[in-house]
């Protein structure tokens, strides 16, 4: 069987799964952010009282904080009160930050086991070994109720990763140079799993980026085997126990891609798909107005630290407003201890504090029409940012950079 | 019960996306389902919901409803008056959740070939059987797993654990 499998296996307490069955898997941890709550919170009043284990349910207020309209000032106050009569686990605007960082980095997130989240990019923790995954409203109502979904065994896939990493090249650019080869339904209701010799060499943010983007292939998760960095980190932050879990030599798998990174080049998806995606060599000198350093997918302390050495010591374009929310409170607190914040506050960048905010249009950093954006995050569809006549570029916190210094999309290498 | 749904036809392409069916501002600003469904397909077409009439059916091609969890697309699509929505293929979180607002969701291969816009179709959800009443052309639909029609036909997750469950038949 693969990771996928023995996991699924595992929580239906079953011996053997295949592609196809349907089982009912019990949750090992659920997930829910303040976008979805009132939903989540209304259709579980409507079937029960009490949430079925209130440890293992974690409410993270990351989409609107802090709260930026009534909407979201109800909604905080509505969680706040579910919260405290449920007695869950609960992160506070300036507790956390964006649950798919704070997830993991507050031990929430252990490998092998069943993770879901009402985020599409609930995926991310496959970089630590465990099946999570993305879901609705109404069904998180239904784990609260019931500590249980049903899961369709998904198919999986492996892209083998071979060669030497390039030097600037990360998760997010190796991620983009696959969906352009396969597509945005790529990997449509698939497990994808990330193998091969590159993976030991790529850092925890890096594999969190590529998991994160699984779902933009249509993935229902993605998953990278957990080795000793990924143990050890999650030993520092959890004393409890998990199993880790690794795919069989002679598991199945629908399809097996072989991609030698050797020569990727930094990649930019243009609009209006995170399959777009083109080296930067193609894309550069297009004009931009916004470039976004932030999000679930690259506002961790890699991304911090490669845009920090670029931009050390120069100035963001007159014409460029460079914005740059670190994922978590605890990496804003890091990257001011290592005095990369300052870095970007010298060369006139906003920093602003944890949360979803400008990846998705919701509030602070928002395009105008014909404003033309690159941006760390997962999405450039039309209007994602903003007024549908605005443009995302979707790149790694380096090539944003670089981009925010010179005006127009540029290669991070001329500026190393 | 047999279930039959006829309107007209309204077509999309490829990859049609979340923030395109319900822009993230919309659901950061109400929670009125209402309120959503007047801003469905903004993106696209600003007035698509002063178009639909109740009972109406989206026809779209490969992977409808990509990108985010939120379950206020499908939603704000049913609301709108969205009868069905039938696609060449899903986005698998948005199938899931369609079923579990009760939104009828059908795969069918090559639809957007067969289909023009502004014919009337009848859907009949039981058997995956889509007529189209404007070329007479009979066209199959994968047909849903039995629980999963079920659930759509209850009108969604909660009234149908709610019917069936007497755990959940607190309030009902």
């Amino acid at each position: 069987m693969t990771t996928t499998e023995k996991i699924l296996a595992r929580a239906s307490n079953k011996t053997k799964v295949s592609q196809g069955d349907i089982v009912m898997a019990k949750i090992d941890v659920a997930m829910c952010n303040d976008i979805a709550a009132p939903d989540v919170i209304s259709a579980f009043r409507d079937i029960a009282d009490k949430v079925w284990d209130p440890q293992k349910v974690v409410f993270i207020m990351d989409h609107c904080v802090p709260a930026h309209n009534l909407w979201a000032a109800t909604t905080a106050r509505l969680v706040r009160e579910f919260e405290k009569q449920q007695g869950i686990i609960f992160y506070e605007v300036g507790r956390g930050g964006i649950e798919h960082q704070v997830m993991h980095e507050k031990g929430h997130v252990r490998p092998g086991e069943v993770i879901v989240g009402t985020d599409s990019h609930t995926c991310t923790y496959g970089a630590l070994g465990c099946f999570s995954t993305g879901i609705g409203a109404t069904e998180m109502a239904g784990i609260l109720a019931t500590g249980e979904l049903w899961f369709k065994v998904p198919a999986s896939i492996k892209f083998n990763l071979t060669g030497k990493l390039p030097e600037i090249v990360v998760g997010k650019d190796i991620w983009l140079y696959i969906a352009g080869q396969i597509g945005a339904d790529g990997a449509l209701y698939k497990a994808v799993e990330y193998a091969g010799p590159v993976t030991g060499e790529m850092s925890l943010d890096s594999r969190l980026t590529m998991c994160n983007m699984a779902v933009e292939i249509g993935a229902k998760n993605g998953i990278f085997e957990p080795d000793e960095k990924v143990i050890e980190y999650v030993r520092q932050r959890t004393n409890k126990q998990f199993e880790t879990v690794r795919s069989d030599s002679d598991a199945e798998y629908e399809e097996i891609f072989e991609f030698d990174i050797s020569n990727v080049e930094p990649q930019v998806a243009v609009p209006y798909s995170p399959a777009n995606a083109k080296p930067v060599s193609e894309v550069a000198r297009i004009r931009i107005d916004q470039a976004f350093i932030g999000s679930c997918t690259n506002g961790r302390m890699e991304d911090l630290r490669m845009a920090a050495r670029i931009l050390e010591g120069r100035k963001v374009h007159p014409d460029v407003r460079l914005i740059v929310i670190p994922a978590s409170h605890e990496i804003y607190r890091q990257a001011m201890a290592e005095g990369i914040l300052d870095v970007f506050l010298k060369a006139g960048a906003a920093v602003c504090y944890p949360s979803c905010g400008p990846c998705a249009g919701i509030d602070k950093g928002v395009l105008a029409a014909d404003d033309v954006c690159i941006s760390s995050t997962n999405r450039n569809f039309k209007g994602r940012q903003g007024h549908p006549e605005s443009k995302t570029y979707l790149a790694n916190a380096a090539t944003v950079t670089a981009s925010a210094i010179r005006g127009e999309i540029a290669d991070p290498r001329a500026l190393l | 019960m047999f279930q039959k749904i006829r309107g007209r036809a309204w077509k999309f392409g490829d990859n049609v996306d979340t923030d395109v069916i319900i822009p993230t501002r919309v659901v950061t600003s109400t929670s009125d389902p209402y309120g959503w469904a007047r801003y469905v397909m903004e993106p696209l077409d600003p007035d698509f919901h002063k178009k639909v009439e109740k009972g109406d059916i989206l026809v779209a091609g490969k992977n409808f409803g990509c990108g985010s969890s939120r379950e206020q697309a499908p939603t704000a699509l049913k609301y709108a008056g969205i009868g069905a929505v039938i696609a060449e293929s899903f986005a698998r979180i948005f199938f899931r959740n369609s079923i579990n607002i009760g939104l009828p969701v059908l795969e069918c291969k090559n639809i957007s070939t067969k289909i023009r816009e502004g014919d009337i179709l009848e859907v009949y959800l039981e058997t995956g059987n889509i007529r189209n009443l404007t070329t007479g052309e009979n066209i199959k639909a994968m047909p849903l797993p039995e629980f999963a029609l079920q659930i759509i036909l209850d009108g969604g997750l909660i009234p149908y654990l709610k019917k069936r469950t007497s755990k959940y038949a607190r309030r009902s």
